[in-house]
């Protein structure tokens, strides 16, 4: 189910945030924020993402930029707000 | 409690390590008026040097023109200093409103409203006019301050692909729901110098009952035919609802912004902006020199049409040298590197050469998007692009990157 998940999270990654003809690979691991693959604007559209997705809170204050730098990190993060993963 | 021994610790421990990741940003000091021709002092305490100044936001050349300074100089007399307070309070004068008047007859608006900064203009306006039924829909590049001021309203965030038409179509659709919807975009990109393709923007906008803004501040007063800015390029003057806008680029170069629109807009901002509410007034000598401004740009396009005769000058030159060139339209013309140790080496071996420019790095712009980001002025005669052409082919050479292209300058310096 995990694999599914963070499959789904990629795919949403590259199809929002990548341009059409980027050859840019993410995986589960690549630095998604420290890369500059998402920025700090686009975090706020990602958390709205994934509240909607699993039905979930995340609190500002933990809507961190190093708890959205990686999927891993991301599943994680929306782990311990109750997402079931 | 007291500035500790643990405090001061703290600061400088944190100054010293943007020094040490190479992001601190160090301050060249101009001992003269802003112009295409500029002394300055660096590093600090060292012998001033007269360099060509090929990164100023004076894209009209207006910064220190003597008719503008004359007006400042009036108004001064006038007017006086400051008004001491904030607008409603008793901080508003005769030429405030004059200024609003001649503003919203140039962009071709209804109302406008005055603040100190356009900074300030971005940071009140979204927060006035949306409420969390209402969706902002924005371009991920437009500008920091634009981004504070979505942060700072509550309606709900959507943002698309630079420049992406489909993918923000796909938010509009997203937005349906929502009771207001408003497009947010920047007209010129500050980083890329690409301008916003409104005319397709505001096609949408129309499918989808959308309020279009877009901040002109790289665009005033010399995009489009008479420079009234990115709306008139595309030729959507009566299409896009908001403008704001700044004084402190094109239209003299001092400070000030403002806010342009239905009535009702410009309204709500004097009634509930905070920026507006709680900072102090334009100085009246600043209304004056950006009134005097937009009185010089009204009677003659000719600077307009320098500007551009220039850029088209210098973009060429850069390109027939070998540069790797953002492609554009504006007098932005960003000359890519890549690599950000790079982007700071060449700025600094172009000062010895005499042209005054800055490298561009993360997290300016993106990781690997590197860059000098070059800003022509009508203040700018062709011996001084000839001059600066000259010192760049040399540096190019220097660093053997004429005729590469991403990949290959990537290749030689990496990222």
């Amino acid at each position: 189910m995990s694999d599914e998940i963070k499959k789904m999270i990629i795919e949403y990654v590259k199809k929002e945030y990548l341009d059409e003809d980027s050859d840019q690979e993410v995986k589960e691991d690549t630095k998604l924020i420290s890369s500059g693959i998402v920025d700090s604007f686009s975090m706020v559209s990602l958390k709205t993402y994934l509240e909607k997705k699993f039905s979930i809170k995340l609190p500002d204050e933990d809507a961190t930029p190093e708890a959205f730098d990686s999927v891993n990190n991301i599943i994680e993060l929306i782990k311990k707000f109750g997402a079931k993963v | 409690m007291a500035y500790s021994s643990k405090a001061k610790d703290f600061y400088s421990g944190e100054l010293q390590g943007m020094k040490d990741k190479g992001i601190f940003k160090e301050e060249r000091y101009i001992q003269s008026p802003q112009a295409a021709s500029i002394k300055v002092e660096y590093p600090k305490g060292a012998e001033p040097k007269q360099v060509l100044n090929f990164c100023a936001n004076n894209y009209l050349g207006l910064s220190s023109h003597p008719d503008v300074v004359k007006a400042a100089h009036e108004a001064l007399d006038s007017r006086g200093y400051g008004l001491s307070s904030v607008r409603f309070i008793c901080g508003t004068q005769d030429i405030h409103n004059e200024l609003e008047i001649k503003m919203s007859e140039f962009l071709g608006m209804e109302g406008t409203c005055l603040f100190p900064s356009c900074m300030e203009a971005n940071a009140g306006l979204f927060d006035v006019v949306l409420t969390p039924e209402d969706a902002m829909i924005s371009d991920r590049l437009v500008h920091a301050s634009i981004v504070d001021g979505l942060k700072l309203c509550k309606a709900q965030m959507f943002n698309y692909k630079h420049n992406s038409m489909s993918h923000l179509e796909e938010k509009l659709q997203e937005a349906q729901s929502c009771r207001l919807r408003m497009i947010i975009t920047d007209g010129v990109f500050s980083m890329d110098g690409d301008i916003a393709p409104l005319d397709k923007i505001c096609d949408l906008a129309d499918k989808y009952d959308a309020m279009v803004m877009v901040d002109d501040s790289h665009a005033t007063g010399f995009i489009g035919k008479t420079g009234r800015g990115t709306h008139e390029y595309h030729n959507v003057m009566k299409r896009v609802d908001i403008i704001t806008t700044t004084f402190g680029k094109g239209l003299g170069g001092a400070t000030g912004g403002s806010v342009s629109g239905p009535k009702e807009i410009a309204e709500m901002c004097r009634q509930r902006a905070r920026p507006y509410l709680f900072s102090n007034t334009m100085p009246p000598a600043v209304v004056a020199g950006s009134l005097k401004v937009l009185e010089i740009l009204s009677k003659s396009t000719d600077r307009r049409d320098k500007l551009e005769k220039n850029t088209t000058y210098w973009r060429a030159g850069l390109t027939k040298a070998g540069f790797d060139l953002k492609q554009g339209d504006t007098p932005i013309v960003p000359v890519m590197l890549y690599n950000a140790k790079l982007a700071q080496d060449i700025a600094r071996d172009l000062y010895h050469e005499g042209i005054y420019v800055t490298g561009f790095f993360f997290p300016v712009v993106a990781q690997g998007q590197a860059r000098i980001r070059t800003q022509i002025s009508a203040g700018h005669e062709m011996e001084h692009l000839d001059k600066a052409l000259a010192a760049f082919t040399k540096i190019g050479q220097k660093y053997g990157i004429l005729g590469l292209k991403k990949d290959e300058i990537i290749a030689k310096y990496g990222l």
